[in-house]
């Protein structure tokens, strides 16, 4: 055996590096205060993260169309008029006529024009959506972060509850919802949001299970870290990117839902939604009647927005999803 | 008699950075009965090749060379060939046993499995066998009838040799076999496989990081560093009287107890194992090398005469026109 | 089963101690169906920890060393506070941890664990930066020693051995190799100054070229800054390298403690000498090694608990020196046989006298 001291050692000084080749490209400025370090890491890292998902062709076709959908909901008064959606406008034309050049979209029974309709349903389904998964979210996430990191009886107890919900089905409720509350928009938020949190507060609860044992969450708890401080730094950060992608899926749900509710007539009366308008077409028999440009477009809009936001929920999970990534 | 006989071997991955180089040319030579050792750490392609004998890459990897198992070339074989030489012509022993029996199955079935795919026996005279075999590694044969969670883990390593015997092969491959098992257990599993191996006459492959186990196991030994072979011979001379840099850094990592030499006397390289992906120039351990001089980042080494049947990558060991150290 | 026999006076140099556990006990309790609990039938207990007494003293390197299975990581989580004991005591500075938050809190700050696996260690979506910083952060620390965070955490950094400490500032776990990921880890724990750090197997999953730089690391951190460390490891090699005194745990009791030099190569117990003779080198598969499966917490033998697989035992020389019923029947503590080296074993206290000749030289 040869001995130690016969293995030549590197002099002080020398020897191999052990920095750190960086990417490419002129390294980041290193701040010496830990909050501006901090801001840089969060810049630093969003670049990454967007570099990697422009790479995703499906995902960018959803954000694309996301976009698209966002800016006609945001700049809905300039791109028709709202008074279009009253019935008594007098800019409205005769009923139920096909498209033409003053009403590229056709007209319904009032005789609105069925493009203002769509375009002002995008207001009323998009804020539904989000509003609703709002809801979902913060409920199904602190319950199932709650249960998973205090285990024992409360999680049992949360976990039961989460099946429970789970298990009621979601017509009949908001069926029952809707009759014994007056139909509105918030009682429509409001239906989609209790109804849809289990499915979320069972993926974080499995999450925060594995987050839970990782060396570098018992040693947090080893040097003395209260539990506020292990959920905030630790268990959140590691399950916050799918809580992310779960929500972008759950905005596809949520709208779909609300189109649902409202083509089954539960929805609000007043409010001009992509459901509403579809229910009235089916009220006056549009489809017996062949009036297609009535039925189409809204059909239309709520299938691209879901599946827009479909893609890029499955691009953030892949992107985002520790198991699904591969290096 | 050459059992396995690889010759200029190159393992290539295809990858969204390009092409990765995981072997980059490696030589080797099993006899009858011979147990050879191949070490290395991370990175360095030894479980690339472990694949490569019999074709088990997945479907980006480009290989190119020659290896000959009892003289027929695996690489150029028919499919229909090749699945029946898996297993009869070599076998081999996974890492990390307790994952690779299908919990749902008995063992005993899993065993007759080898046997009854290569049309050896029926099913009926494979489970006889199969106890057969669980007796030859030391194991009740009323235990075929036991399930994979029901034995521990050395039981279940156990359970994997008498499975890389079903079909009799010429040559085993035992890639980190005893690596998750506990130092008793090793042992216990190391005897094992040498009785085994002398009984039967067979050629061993035998793949690890632990130099300490090679030595004790293996006739020959090989050093394999970022998918070449940079040392090969005798174990106990290798170990011994490294003549290559990295071997003797490889080697006192794994210290004599008992040596006053080695109390409070860590030492180790600085850097790290390079990845595939980003090779150095010239010989790829010049830049972790204690003893690297000028010439070494732009001239690749070959394998040279570095005393009797051994051979080192090294050109301090050219320079020294084949002295032995 | 017979009380323990503990040693009465403690050993040599104990003002020295900087952590003592005394008669510690962890166990875990398995689960029973409700049809079975129903039936009466009781849950296994696994008793982990079977009462362990330990001294660390100020800066030594104390390897303890053992199978899995035999409590070695269960004790170093209980002394991280990260497992509550059954009974017992754990003692930092001869102040009881029990008594105050104020104590509690010191220790914390004082004691550090570096893990296993580099790779888990470090929180993935957090920086270098910031996993080193998480020590202060949670203590409040936000200048010490005129040094303010940013300088603290550089210095850290740079005592493991990453230079220039700025360009790791805001690298990724992922993006160092594991020799790096360790050095973070052990930066982390040094940032707070520690008296102690508890390591558990900390190069056993690294490369083997690699692990030389970091237990360099550690014996230089200890010469340096005179931190005492509690190594876990099952690798008697390792603790030959860096240990100044080994602990060889089985079935959740120390059966041997001594200085390195004498444990290694002049072992007392026979399950110590079985654990050596294992160990690979050169010379072929003769030595004899223990039969039968490692041992099971939940079933803890009557007597000396390492009795039935005890070669002693088995081959005639207990009963040959008379000890043979003491084996089965009586249970014992450690007991101090050769100066600062301790063994529980009927044998080896019956002669103590004797040099025993170990497997390797």
């Amino acid at each position: 055996m040869r001995p130690p001291e016969a293995l030549p050692t590197w002099k002080e000084g020398e020897g191999p590096l052990t920095g750190v080749e960086l990417e490419p490209g002129p390294p980041p400025e290193i701040p010496r205060d830990p909050r501006r370090i901090a801001w840089t890491r969060r810049r630093v890292s969003a670049g990454r993260m967007w570099r990697t998902y422009r790479k995703n062709t499906l995902g960018m076709i959803g954000l694309v169309a996301l976009i698209l959908f966002a800016l006609v909901a945001i700049f809905a008064p300039l791109l028709a008029d709202k008074q279009g959606l009253q019935a008594t406008c007098p800019c409205n034309g005769i009923p139920f006529s096909p498209p033409s050049l003053k009403y590229p979209l056709g007209t319904d029974n009032y005789g609105r024009s069925v493009l203002t309709l769509t375009i002002w349903g995008t207001r009323v389904s998009l804020t539904v959506g989000l509003l609703a998964t709002a809801i979902s979210i913060v409920i199904g996430s602190f319950i199932g972060i709650v249960a998973g990191y205090r285990g024992g009886v409360s999680e049992t107890v949360l976990m039961r509850l989460t099946d429970w919900f789970l298990v009621i089905p979601f017509l009949p409720l908001a069926i029952v919802l809707a009759s014994v509350l007056s139909p509105s928009l918030g009682v429509i938020i409001v239906v989609i949001g209790i109804t849809s949190w289990p499915s979320t507060s069972r993926i974080v609860r499995a999450q925060v299970l594995s987050v839970k044992t990782r060396p570098y969450v018992e040693r947090s708890r080893a040097l003395g870290a209260s539990g506020w401080h292990l959920n905030t730094r630790h268990i959140l950060p590691n399950v916050g990117p799918l809580i992310f992608a779960n929500t972008i899926l759950t905005v596809a749900v949520a709208i779909l839902s609300e189109s649902t509710l409202a083509f089954l007539g539960l929805g609000d009366p007043l409010s001009v939604s992509w459901g509403t308008t579809l229910e009235n077409a089916f009220a006056s028999g549009a489809a017996y009647a062949g009036q297609w440009w009535w039925i189409v477009p809204p059909g239309l809009a709520i299938v691209f927005v879901v599946l827009a936001f479909t893609l890029c929920g499955f691009a953030l999970d892949e992107i985002l999803n520790p198991k699904l990534r591969e290096r | 008699m050459s059992v396995l006989s690889v010759h200029d071997l190159a393992v290539t991955y295809a990858s969204q950075a390009g092409a990765i180089p995981a072997v980059r040319d490696v030589s080797l030579d099993i006899d009858h009965g011979e147990v050879l050792g191949l070490a290395g750490e991370s990175g360095c392609g030894k479980s690339t090749v472990v694949n490569a004998i019999l074709r088990l890459l997945p479907p980006g990897a480009t290989t190119t060379g020659q290896v000959l198992l009892n003289d027929e070339d695996v690489l150029t074989m028919k499919p229909g060939h090749l699945r029946a030489v898996r297993w009869t012509g070599a076998s081999v022993v996974f890492q990390g046993a307790m994952h690779a029996l299908n919990p749902v199955q008995r063992i005993g079935d899993q065993l007759a499995e080898a046997a009854v795919i290569h049309r050896l026996s029926n099913q009926k005279e494979a489970l006889v066998r199969a106890g057969d075999l669980l007796e030859k590694v030391g194991l009740p044969p009323r235990r075929i009838r036991d399930y994979p969670h029901e034995l521990s883990g050395g039981q279940k390593q156990r359970v994997m040799i008498a499975m890389a015997l079903a079909c009799t092969p010429s040559l085993i491959i035992a890639d980190e076999p005893t690596t998750a098992l506990d130092v008793m257990v090793q042992a216990q599993v190391l005897k094992l496989l040498n009785e085994l191996q002398h009984e039967m006459g067979l050629a061993m492959l035998f793949i690890t990081h632990d130099l300490s186990v090679l030595v004790e196991v293996c006739d020959r030994l090989a050093i394999m560093y970022a998918g070449k072979i940079v040392e090969e011979g005798p174990s106990a001379a290798v170990f011994g009287n490294p003549a290559h840099p990295y071997t003797t850094a490889l080697a006192a990592a794994f210290p004599t107890i008992g040596d006053q030499r080695f109390r409070r006397a860590p030492s180790g390289l600085g850097g790290d194992p390079p990845q595939p992906d980003s090779i150095p120039s010239g010989c790829s351990f010049h830049p972790r090398c204690p003893v690297a001089f000028d010439e070494c980042p732009t001239v690749v080494p070959d394998l040279y005469e570095a005393g009797e049947q051994r051979r080192a990558a090294c050109l301090l060991v050219r320079d020294q026109a084949g002295v032995p150290t | 089963m017979s009380e323990a026999v503990a040693d009465p006076t403690p050993p040599s140099g104990d003002d020295d101690a900087v952590l003592e556990v005394r008669g510690l006990h962890v166990s875990f309790e398995g689960r029973v169906g409700l049809g079975a609990g129903v039936a009466g039938k009781k849950a296994s207990v696994s008793r982990a920890v079977d009462g362990v007494d330990l001294t660390l003293r100020r800066g030594e390197v104390l390897a303890l060393a053992g199978e899995s299975g035999c409590g070695k990581t269960t004790l170093a989580r209980t002394i991280m506070g990260l497992q509550q004991p059954k009974l017992g005591e754990i003692r930092f500075e001869g102040e009881p941890l029990g008594t105050s938050t104020k104590v509690l809190r010191e220790y914390r700050r004082r004691v550090q664990i570096v893990f296993q696996d580099p790779t888990s260690a470090l929180n993935p979506r957090q920086t270098i930066y910031e996993s080193v910083a998480e020590g202060l952060r949670i203590h409040g620390v936000t200048s010490q020693d005129g040094m303010s965070e940013e300088q603290l955490v550089a210095r850290a950094l740079a005592r493991s051995g990453l230079r220039p400490p700025e360009r790791f500032y805001l690298v990724y776990p992922h993006e160092l190799s594991g020799g790096q990921r360790q050095r973070v880890v052990i930066a982390g724990a040094l940032v707070l100054d520690p008296e102690i750090i508890v390591a558990d197997e900390p190069v056993s999953s690294l490369d083997a070229s690699v692990r030389g730089e970091i237990l360099k690391l550690l014996l230089g951190l200890r010469d340096d800054f005179g931190i005492a460390m509690l190594v876990v490891t099952h690798d008697l090699g390792l603790a030959w390298t860096i240990a100044d005194r080994v602990a060889v745990m089985y079935l959740g009791r120390i059966v041997e403690i001594g200085p390195a030099e004498d444990v290694l190569t002049e072992p007392l117990h026979p399950y110590t000498k079985a654990l050596l003779e294992v160990v690979p080198e050169a010379g072929g598969l003769k030595r004899p090694f223990l039969t039968g499966e490692p041992p099971d917490p939940t079933q803890i033998p009557e007597g000396c608990r390492f009795h039935p697989r005890c070669p002693e035992l088995i081959s005639g020389g207990a009963s040959a020196a008379g000890v043979e019923a003491m084996c089965r029947g009586e249970d014992l503590g450690l007991v101090e046989l050769r100066p600062d080296h301790f063994a529980a074993c009927h044998l080896a206290a019956a002669r103590p006298g004797d040099a025993v000749p170990s497997a390797t030289t």
